[in-house]
Order: structure tokens, then sequence, then C-alpha cells
């Protein structure tokens, strides 16, 4: 099972992130690529990924996938759309490997390859092309990063690198920063201003041992393992 | 019923001792899509013939495409009838003026175009025009234009016209001295442009694909094609 992901988030027309995370883990074998509102699939992944590892762990078994997709069509539905989380559900469980798509709504679809997000018709133009069954890992992971390159370069809402995740039965591996086609170029002049180039109308220096006359001080015994971690 | 379309683009314009450089990216764009990776939006401006190999004005046009070529297509018309009736081409200064009079003679029903007009004026020195959509136009030494003005404009201020740069220990408070302002040779405006299209590219989606510079001196016009990102 591969799963990918551009690494672009936009805010209206301006690149909020360049390298941003899309991937998200649900549980070791059953991974989430996310589009739409980030902080939405960001909180609705995390907090179904709760969820079912409690599942798990009340029932003793490992968690499904269908089990995930039920989940979270469930959350999504109740919301009615407000919460714009549009999710691929991927992943290998005892039953064996599955794949979905979860829109904000509440409908899915179960499928052999799906595609969401801003970009998923250039990179469902590639699947409709290119997709055959009972590929290889390696064809799975080629076809994949080429569907998300498609939208990369075609699509406006997305960008910069591919990430990706594979899931077999006995392993996940994330490949962050998969594929890197878009590195910045360097800039042609140095843009360093000589010191004192910014104005200063006043500076005022405050001394530690003065620090008492503007906040309230109160000196703390460290002692030993209850020392905090902090900057030297 | 849309009357206009967003085809984002940015352009950027500055003007130095004796050239001004006009630079636009090349990519189209309606909503999240790519319409092509090649549309300029530099132009030559009232040359005897079409091939425009000895005009001496340069326009840019930026915002609605099908007004920005309408746009063009009436200036050129306009400085080629001038050019018939008087034998010489028009000055820089003339053609600045009526193309804020075309602007403004569609008052409400506007070209919805962002335009910048550049050209060497009387004295042989870099001149650079700009416009709002309805024809409030002024001189200027540089203007960035476009889906990604707001991110190029700065610069502009800061490496043109060294706003809010001082001369380090040269007073106190405010008594401080500005760094002086100085014309900026060829070579370097070129860097500054090849900089701010590469970042603008970093953080606007509608801007990319190709960069488009061309640089108006007394012996003529150059054009060059620079590759940006394409993602």
């Amino acid at each position: 099972m591969a799963i990918a992901a551009d690494t672009r988030a936009t805010s209206g027309p301006i690149v909020a992130d360049k390298n941003c995370e899309k991937l998200h883990y649900i549980s070791p074998q059953i991974w989430c690529a996310g589009a739409g509102t980030a902080a939405d699939t960001e909180f609705t992944t995390a907090l179904i990924s709760s969820q079912l590892e409690l599942h798990s762990l009340s029932t003793g078994r490992k968690p499904r996938v269908v089990t995930c997709m039920t989940l979270l069509k469930q959350h999504l539905f109740r919301y009615q759309g407000h919460i714009g989380a549009y999710l691929v559900v991927a992943g290998v469980d005892p039953t064996g490997t599955h794949l979905f798509t979860v829109h904000a709504h509440g409908s899915t679809d179960k499928l052999p390859y799906v595609t969401m997000g801003s970009g998923s018709l250039a990179a469902m133009s590639v699947f409709e092309s290119q997709w055959k069954p009972n590929c290889t890992k390696e064809d799975a992971m080629n076809l994949c990063s080429l569907a998300i390159q498609a939208g990369i370069f075609n699509d406006l809402g997305s960008g910069s690198n591919v990430d990706m995740a594979v899931i077999t039965a006995d392993k996940t591996t994330l490949h962050r920063g998969f594929v890197k086609p878009n590195e910045r170029s360097q800039k042609l002049k140095n843009y360093k201003f000589k010191r004192g180039t910014t104005a200063v109308l006043n500076e005022k220096i405050i001394t530690k041992d003065d620090i008492g006359k503007y906040v309230s001080v109160h000196e703390l015994e460290a002692t030993g393992e209850e020392r905090m971690d902090i900057d030297p | 019923m849309a009357i206009y379309t967003d085809n984002g683009g940015s352009t950027l314009a500055i003007a130095g001792a004796d050239f001004a450089i006009i630079a636009g990216d090349t990519r189209l764009t309606s909503g999240y899509s790519i319409n092509t990776r090649y549309a300029p939006k530099v132009f030559k401006i009232g040359g005897s013939t079409s091939s425009q190999d000895d005009a001496s004005i340069l326009l840019s046009v930026v915002g609605f495409a099908a007004d920005g070529e309408a746009l063009k297509e009436r200036l050129d018309a306009v400085c080629k009838m001038y050019r018939y009736r008087h034998g010489k081409p028009m000055s820089v200064s003339a053609c600045a003026k009526r193309l804020s009079t075309i602007l403004y003679s569609k008052r409400f029903f506007p070209y919805y175009v962002h335009a910048i007009l550049g050209g060497i004026d009387e004295d042989g020195t870099g001149a650079v025009y700009s416009y709002d959509p309805v024809g409030s136009y002024e001189r200027e030494q540089c203007r960035a234009g476009g889906a990604a003005a707001s991110l190029i404009m700065p610069f502009l201020d800061n490496q043109v016209n060294f706003k809010n740069q001082y001369i380090p220990g040269s007073g106190i408070g405010h008594e401080l001295q500005e760094r002086e302002r100085v014309p900026l040779p060829r070579d370097e405006v070129e860097v500054l442009v090849k900089d701010a299209f590469d970042s603008a590219v970093e953080r606007h989606i509608e801007v990319g694909d190709g960069l488009q510079m061309m640089i108006i001196t007394k012996d003529g016009i150059e054009e060059k094609l620079l590759p940006l990102k394409r993602d």
C-alpha cells in the first residue's frame, strides 16, 4: 500500500508553508493523507487515532482500516461538512489491504486507487492512464509519485515536494521528501546589511540586577533531578 | 455572470540613469489552473511596423489578460497614428498622458489592469510611469504590479530607494542620516529583478514558469527570457 502527498499549504493565493506534512499517523499500519482545512485534518486524524488506539486496547485486536474509516465518517457527518477534512485512508490490517476516501460531509468510497484535494484531477489523470492491477511496491511508489507531481506542476494549490508512506504487512516506511523537484534557486545578491543600518530612536539597557524593578522575581532552589531545562 | 477574470501574474519596472527595465512573469492562470506557461505581459509600443523593431516605449499589463491585450492594441494604434501624422515617434511623457486618458475614458467599465509604461525621456533618463485601472498615474523610480505586488514593492523600496536604511554611526536618534539614493547600474538592477521574482514565486501560487525582461536604452530594446520555478 503506497500513499503520497505534496507539501504545499496555502492561505488564499499565498503559500503558507512550503514543506508541511500531510501524511498523518493513525496507527502503525494505518495512515491518512489529508486535504482541505489543515487544522481539521490534523485534529480529526489525531482524535480518531486516539479512539482507535483505545478501541484496540479494549478489544485486544489490531485496529482495522474499516473501523478507522467508519469512525471518521460518523464524526464528519455529525458536523455536516463544517469540519473541512478530505481524507485518503490507507492501511494494512488482519483482513488485508484497504484504501478509502472520506469526504467532509461523511461520504466514503472504497477503490483500488484514489485521489483527493485540489490536485486530485491532475493526479487521477495519471492513475487513469497508467494504473495496472497487482503492481509491485516499486511500481506503486513510482505511480503515486508521478500522480502527486502532476498535481505539483499543474495545480496551483499543490507544490514543493512529494511525501510518501509505504505500508506492508510487516512494516511502515515514511519517506519524507521522497522527491524534491522544486529546490529554491540561489539568490544572486547578498542582502546582508551593515551593522547599525536600522535606526534606533532610543535605547534603554536593563541589567539583571535591576530586573526586580520591572517584574516580581522569586529565586527558586534548583535541586538535582527537578532542575528545569533552560538555555544556558 | 462574471465580466472580469483575474489572470494572476506579476510585473515590475525600475528606471535607471540611462535605461529602464520592465519585467513580468509569463504564467497565465485562472483559479487553480495554469492556462499557459508562456503569455508575455511586456510589450513594445509604437514601432512603425507590427514587428516593433524601432519601438521606443514599453508597456506592461497585468490583471485581466483580455483587457491587457485590448489596452496594448489600442495604445499601439494611437502611437502608430501619432507617428504617421507627425513623422516622428511619440515621447514617453506624451504617451504616458495619452494612456491615462484612454484608461479614464472607460471610467465606469474599466480596463481591469495595472499598467506600467517605460522608456527614455527627452533628457535621456530612464522613465517609469505607473497607473491604476482608471488612469491615475505618476512617474516613479520603480513599481511592482499584479498578484505579488505587495510582496515585491517593499523589497524595491528598500533596495532601490534605500528606504529604512541609515548610515551607521552618523548620528543619534532622529539625527541619523538616511542612506543617500544613487541610481543603480543596469547589471545590479537585473539581479534585483531576478531575485524579486524568485522570491515571489516561492510565496505566491499565481507567479512562475518564466521571467520576461525588457531593457530599454538609447540604443534600443533588449529582451531576456529566464526560467522560473514551475510548481
